[in-house]
């Protein structure tokens, strides 16, 4: 599998954020997307997930299957956590479980592997940052999907939270997935550099 | 069919609990009905003459209100990004989350009609026959409004604009509603105006979903 993107361009409010974008991520690679404030790494991750009309250029999966969009076949971790505060920590994950569709594992063993397990019935409305940032990457194994776009993924998490998550991207990545991560700090995994913006 | 029930019930189960939309819209309407007496002063005919158009602007205007939360709040939270993308098309999912917004803030309206009519002087024939062409007419109200809701979220415009929109669009439901409510009870023809409006509901489930998943698309940013 390969996601491969060619003379990708942006356009944001009439500003060109950036043009002529070229990368390429294989099944078990990282990708991690560098560049300073308003270079346009979210506008990237949002083009690849569909969320951003493209100005330019092409962004393709190649060896995914082939009834699936690009789309259908990613996670994406934005800033913003999709949960919602008036249901328990629980009913969040099983609402994405069933909603996403395609294969999905238990939700209790997911919150097991975020360390929520003891908050199972809270409801999110009650959950630290740190929290909901555990519960929204809970959602990413909840249901696989090859492709995981992560926006500043370890934001909000603790130390152990990052090693935490550094493991799991380790064994999504073992399990022949890809991951485009923009960020600032070290994912803690070995990754690709694609750099954006000029100026830094 | 897993992820539309999931969708309708978490809809359902976020408007029931606290902080939800379902009852304000109930209580809009009540507050609407009783103070319409007050008002119009303490003439019996005048208020049983007026009783189904004062119901159905009640009822028009409190289903209007609660509206602008149908995709508002999964917006700023980033819920409506994961359901675009999905691999449920979007006009199925958006036609789950009219339904689920009308099964909790339009079928109460419905249910409480009957007691707001004992307000209104109407008598039983009456309050059925617009509890009956409620239950007919407001899921168009719903579903015509939900594209007004959908072009809201992505026009960065809150409630003024869905008002804007969607007012227009909901003066045919209002006519016929009225129409065979009052047919029912002048003894007339019930089923021309009755059968218009439920042609209308069913013309606004087709047009809704899609109009409203071609807003949200054409709108991402």
């Amino acid at each position: 599998m390969r996601l491969l993107g060619m003379g990708v361009s942006c356009v944001r409010g009439g500003r060109e954020v950036f043009s002529g974008l070229d990368f390429e991520a294989c099944s078990g690679e990282a990708l991690a997307v560098i560049g300073a404030n308003g270079s346009g790494k979210t506008s990237l991750l949002r083009l690849i997930a569909g969320l951003l009309a493209s100005a330019g250029g092409s962004i393709a999966l190649e060896g995914g299957e082939s009834e699936l969009t690009l789309p259908e076949q990613a996670h994406y971790l934005g800033h913003r956590d999709a949960l919602k505060p008036a249901l328990s920590v629980l009913e969040n994950l099983n609402f994405w479980r069933d909603f996403l569709g395609g294969e999905a594992f238990d939700a209790r063993d997911c919150l097991g592997a975020v360390g929520l397990d003891h908050a199972v019935g809270l409801p999110a409305a009650y959950l630290s940052a740190g929290q909901r940032r555990r519960l929204s990457i809970a959602r990413l194994l909840a249901v696989r999907r090859p492709v995981w776009l992560l926006d500043e993924p370890t934001n909000a998490l603790d130390v152990g939270g990052q090693n935490l998550f550094a493991g799991l991207m380790s064994d999504h990545l073992g399990r022949g997935g890809l991951i485009v991560a923009a960020t600032h700090a070290p994912l803690g995994i070995a990754a690709r550099e694609l750099r954006i913006g000029g100026v830094s | 069919m897993t992820a539309l029930g999931g969708l309708i019930r978490r809809d359902i189960a976020i408007a029931m609990r606290v902080g939800g939309g379902a009852l304000i819209g109930v209580l809009f309407f009540l507050i609407v009905v009783v103070l319409m007496p007050f008002a119009l002063g303490p003439d019996l005919a005048l208020l049983t003459r007026l009783g189904p158009a004062i119901l159905w602007l009640g009822a028009l205007l409190a289903s209007l209100l609660t509206l602008d939360r149908l995709f508002l709040a999964d917006h700023d939270d980033g819920s409506l990004d994961l359901i675009v993308m999905g691999r449920t098309p979007l006009e199925l999912a958006c036609a789950a989350k009219a339904l689920a917004h009308w099964l909790a803030a339009g079928l109460p309206l419905v249910i409480a009609t009957p007691v707001l009519g004992l307000l209104l002087n109407l008598d039983a024939v009456s309050t059925s026959a617009v509890a009956l062409t409620l239950l007919a007419g407001t899921p168009a109200l719903t579903f015509t409004g939900m594209i007004g809701a959908a072009l809201a979220v992505t026009l960065h415009r809150g409630g003024l604009l869905l008002a804007v929109l969607v007012l227009p669009l909901s003066i045919p439901v209002l006519i016929f509603g009225v129409a065979a409510s009052q047919a029912a009870i002048n003894g007339l023809s019930f089923g021309a105006p009755f059968s218009i409006l439920c042609a209308l509901s069913l013309f606004s489930f087709v047009i809704g979903p899609f109009a409203a998943a071609a807003c949200l698309r054409h709108g991402l940013d």
